[in-house]
């Protein structure tokens, strides 16, 4: 294999957050490489469409995207694209796999700025093909430019409900319902931290507007509690839910659809953090496990720092101002002195930004009462196929954290490394045992980070000397 | 090609081709994903679970999940994630 690259600074993920660190940093002078697994910066909210021009119609996001990707291409900045990152060493070395084989980067600076997975509470059915998360939806109908289905139902909590939902009609597309465990009085309570953005806010109403405007069923207080179908989704089941979100407890109904999109709000994505053995906290407001990091981005390990939604879900505005100020940060602990004035000029602004989102994180929390609606039956962890009945006997018989639960049952060995299910069975030992998220903790994160096919490495590495960090102290 | 769940307005400037799931024609518009052209044809069941036997089909959208992965040559891939392209060849993963 040959040498490495070298930069002064290596950045990983080119949404928001990532993309305005890496223009920032160069500007500043830096030589700075940035890697992301997508075809171009953008991330999950500025994700380039796939239509021929390119330019991204009218649409508010589309521009704010186009004009990110455009400063992009007018910096300094060694773009590297359709590049997932597998692996990445201390000190640091950024191992991916991209169009043309395995590469490798070094940089004695990191930034992390791979952004947010969605949170699912599982619910019987919801392995059916027709059943995709909130998150991934917005990705279809923005991006790829497709209906999830002829007739959807959109349902769990946040603000991704709402913009689902009015990006359907928007496309003229069928909306069976609108299922929303928040009730007014959920939204209104967070109105004051929300007024920190009214422009944000406005934006919400106008949803909200459409989707009542359309008549629409908007079910408040409501969740799923199973979803019915054999090969394919053809229906939900809801009712009304109690305060603490408990959808079993009174009444049921039957939708027709052949479509649901279903999330419970987006969770700090911490695998390569933890891979890196950084300190880590839990802060339900941010999305739940998150790196530790000072407000400018710096963490608990030299030289590495993390922006955006991967340091705690505060959702685009504030990922591209937190992104600014971390690749500043980057710039002025290289030496860059007249960074640091920049630093402090924007971090007002970008905690104002983290206000409005931390309302929004705080707003679609999943609460205990939806662990009702999981039958014994019901798959919590997809890629095992493991059910509710072998997690409860796993923690009957002992199982308290998260990692002492992989073991006894493989819940979250599979491919998507636990991404999927370990946010819902930590849930599930915290009902059991009573015991704080902190003393369930997270689990061991190994590489690969992303799945890649070892076949492709081969030769760039023996997959078993691997090194294997110590998990993050907690 | 009959427009269904596709919402992009420019799609009849957009360049068209097949490619083939499990011996099957699936028309595709360049930039799609195979699973956004399957999900087109109505195609929406991907594969059988190894680890329950369900059927499983796209339901990420974003890369991470791994459930809605087939085959080409051999390799398995994220239907999410991958471009259809003119004549490719994908199947179920065995
Ligand atoms: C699927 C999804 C859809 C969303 N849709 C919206 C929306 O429509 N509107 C909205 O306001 N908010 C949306 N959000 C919230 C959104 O994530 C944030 O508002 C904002 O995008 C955060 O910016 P970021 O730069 O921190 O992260 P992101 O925008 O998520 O960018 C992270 C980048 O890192 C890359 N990456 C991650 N891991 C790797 C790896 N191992 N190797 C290589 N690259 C990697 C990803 O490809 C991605 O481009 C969505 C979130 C998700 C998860
Ligand atoms: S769902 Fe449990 S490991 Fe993937």
């Amino acid at each position: 294999m040959s040498a490495p690259d070298a930069f002064d600074l290596a950045v990983i993920g080119g949404g928001p957050a990532g993309a305005s660190a890496a223009i920032e940093a160069g500007r500043a002078g830096l030589r700075v490489v940035l890697l992301d697994e997508g075809r171009s910066a953008g991330g999950q909210v500025y994700r380039a469409p796939v239509s021929g021009t390119g330019a991204s119609s009218g649409q508010p996001d589309g521009a704010v995207g186009d004009r990110l990707r455009a400063d992009l291409a007018a910096s300094t900045v060694d773009c590297r694209f359709d590049h997932r990152i597998w692996l990445v060493e201390r000190g640091f070395r950024v191992h991916g796999l991209g169009p043309d084989g395995p590469a490798t980067v070094e940089a004695p600076r990191l930034v992390i700025a791979v952004g947010a997975q969605e949170r699912h509470r599982p619910v019987p059915g919801w392995t059916l093909p027709g059943v995709i998360g909130l998150a991934g939806a917005t990705n279809l109908i923005k991006s790829q430019k497709i209906l999830p289905g002829r007739r959807v139902v959109v349902a769990g909590s946040g603000p991704l409900l709402l913009l689902v939902a009015a990006s359907i009609l928007k496309a003229g597309g069928e909306l069976a319902a609108v299922i929303d465990a928040n009730g007014r009085m959920d939204w209104l309570r967070h109105a004051p931290q929300l007024m920190a953005r009214p422009d944000l806010v406005g934006r919400g109403a106008k949803w909200l507007a459409a989707i009542l405007r359309a008549g629409v069923p908007l079910l408040s207080r409501h969740a799923l509690r199973r979803i019915v179908g054999d090969d394919h989704v053809e229906g939900v089941v809801a009712g009304p839910v109690t305060g603490d979100w408990d959808p079993s407890a009174s009444g049921e109904f039957q939708i027709a659809c052949d479509a649901v999109c279903f999330g419970y709000g987006l969770a700090p994505a911490t695998e390569t953090t933890r891979l890196l053995g950084v300190k880590h906290e839990y802060v339900p407001d941010m999305g739940g496990w998150r790196a530790v990091t000072l407000p400018d981005g710096s963490t608990s390990v030299a030289g590495l720092y993390v922006c955006g939604d991967g340091a705690g879900v505060l959702g685009a505005a504030a990922a591209a101002l937190q992104g600014r100020v971390t690749g500043l940060a980057a710039a002025r602990d290289s030496g860059h002195a007249n960074a640091a004035d920049a630093v402090e000029r924007l971090l007002p602004q970008a905690a104002r930004a983290g206000r409005f989102g931390m309302a929004m994180t705080g707003l679609a929390l999943p609460r205990d009462g939806l662990l009702s609606a999981m039958t014994p039956e019901t798959i919590i962890c997809r890629c095992e196929g493991l059910r509710r009945a072998d997690i409860d006997s796993a923690i009957a018989a002992g199982s308290q954290t998260l990692n002492g639960l992989k073991s006894a049952t493989r819940c979250g060995m599979g491919p998507c490394g636990g991404r999927v299910c370990e946010d819902t069975a930590a849930a599930l030992i915290a009902q059991h045992t009573g015991l704080s998220r902190e003393a369930i903790g997270q689990s061991t994160s190994r590489p690969p980070l992303r799945p890649v096919p070892l076949g492709q490495l081969a030769g760039a590495f023996n997959y078993l000397d691997l090194p294997m960090p110590e998990p993050a102290p907690q | 090609m009959p427009k269904g769940l596709r919402i992009d307005e420019t799609l009849a400037s957009r360049r068209s081709f097949h490619f083939s799931f499990e011996g099957r024609e699936i028309p595709a518009y360049e930039g799609e994903s195979v699973a956004t052209a399957l999900l087109a044809a109505g195609i929406t069941k991907l594969r059988c679970s190894p680890g329950d036997g369900g059927p499983r089909g796209l339901f990420c959208a974003m890369g991470v999940c791994q459930e809605c992965v087939v085959s080409v040559a051999g390799q398995a891939v994220e239907a999410c994630r991958l471009l259809a392209a003119p004549g490719l060849d994908v199947k179920v993963q065995p």
